[in-house]
């Protein structure tokens, strides 16, 4: 009756050329690469469900962290103050720019969230061998979010912001400049390890 | 050496792009993964006219992103407005050429050859090119890994709008061409998101790139 169904398991075709490959016998850790363009088809051997499952509850204290504490002290002429990761959203807002505001609250706080949210829902039922409800589209949508967040850029407009200062405030980085940071290596590790196709072969 | 590429399309076969699966489509429409149930596409649906569509916006929007001011500075009774451009002269200016090098090519470089790149790609799409599909799948993926770069500048004015509100001496406003300048980044990054770099190689009939002489 299988026999029937007309899917291949043993082929894949390359995302990025279509080039119609068999995958090779599993030979344990490694990248399966195109033959004819290069990109990465496949990753053997890897744990794909635990890895992601520790990155994701990392990144979710690192992104209170954030959210919670100081990004920077400020000190002008007398005046101290701390800022956070919201204030500058909220003052976009204040001056009349809701556009300009949405764009960097959707980069920096919501997909961002949605990524660490989707790392989680996905992952622990799936540790638990269980398949969570709304699998394919939860994987959709951690596939499209990834882009989006961008705190390793709101982090280097961080510093191009300080050094601007740097001559006319003093500018001490807070708590949440350092848990950014380590945010930022966090999720980019979560990103490389989002592999969709062996997670199908773990919930078939 | 050049054995006859053989690709899913010319095969009558579809790979899911969510779990990976090659599969027959079945003849009735829309097609579906038997293994997910996503829908299945052979190729991006309407790939180049899409991109077009995002990558015209994104020009359209380029010219205001320059010449508009995205942030206005007044300290001390004096207003000073920034542009794009006058940004980067300003950190230039003051001695901070690492940064003002970065500033410029995240936001003057990446965007321009964003554009450019992309307009090859889909002309070369749509005159049937065959020359350097590698080099040309390689410009793509700079595009991709590259184009949120753009968005740094943006970051630089909610950051400082929210730190000089904080002393009472400088007040800093975002200008509107910080919100024409992030309408063009998104523009391009969803013109390289809905371009199917596989209509690169459609034109293509060798399986592995010969060498180049």
């Amino acid at each position: 009756m299988a026999d029937a169904l007309p899917h291949h398991h043993d082929l894949i075709a390359c995302h990025e050329c279509d080039l119609l490959q068999r995958l090779p016998v599993d030979q344990g850790r490694g990248r399966v690469r195109c033959r004819r363009c290069g990109c990465v088809l496949h990753h053997q051997g890897r744990d794909v469900v635990s890895t992601p499952l520790a990155l994701g509850f990392t990144a979710l204290v690192l992104f209170v962290l954030s959210n919670v504490y100081p990004l920077m002290d400020f000190g002008l002429q007398g005046h101290r103050d701390s800022t956070y990761l919201l204030a500058g959203i909220r003052e976009l807002y204040a001056q009349g720019m809701p556009v300009l505001a949405s764009t960097v609250l959707f980069t920096t706080v919501i997909a961002p969230a949605l990524h660490i949210g989707l790392l989680i829902y996905l992952y622990l039922p799936l540790s638990l061998g269980l398949r969570p409800p709304a699998f394919v589209a939860a994987l959709r949508l951690t596939q499209a979010i990834i882009p989006w967040s961008m705190l390793e850029i709101f982090l280097l407009g961080v510093l191009v912001a300080s050094v601007k200062l740097a001559e006319q405030a003093t500018i001490v980085a807070g708590p949440a400049a350092w848990s950014l940071g380590l945010l930022v290596i966090v999720l980019a590790a979560a990103a490389t390890q989002v592999h969709p196709h062996r997670l199908w072969d773990l919930v078939a | 050496m050049n054995r006859p590429a053989i690709t899913a399309n010319a095969r009558g076969l579809v790979a899911c792009h969510v779990c990976g699966l090659v599969s027959r489509p079945a003849a009735a429409l829309p097609m579906r993964c038997p293994r997910c149930d996503a829908p299945l596409h052979d190729r991006i649906p309407r790939s180049l006219s899409r991109t077009w569509a995002f990558l015209v916006a994104a020009m359209m929007l380029y010219l205001p992103a320059n010449l508009l001011p995205i942030m206005h500075v007044t300290q001390l009774g004096r207003l000073r407005s920034d542009t794009i451009l006058s940004g980067t002269e300003y950190l230039l200016a003051h001695g901070m050429w690492p940064l003002a090098l970065i500033v410029f090519v995240a936001s003057v470089l990446i965007p321009l050859a964003k554009i450019a790149i992309l307009v090859v790609l889909l002309l070369s799409v749509q005159l049937h090119a065959q020359a350097r599909p590698m080099d040309r799948l390689r410009l793509y993926r700079f595009t991709e890994f590259v184009g949120r770069w753009s968005m740094v500048d943006v970051f630089v004015v909610t950051v400082l709008v929210a730190l000089v509100h904080l002393g009472q001496v400088a007040e800093i406003e975002a200008g509107l061409g910080a919100a024409f300048f992030a309408g063009v980044v998104v523009l391009t990054m969803l013109a390289a998101k809905t371009f199917d770099p596989r209509l690169i190689w459609d034109n293509v009939s060798y399986d592995v790139e010969p060498n180049a002489n």
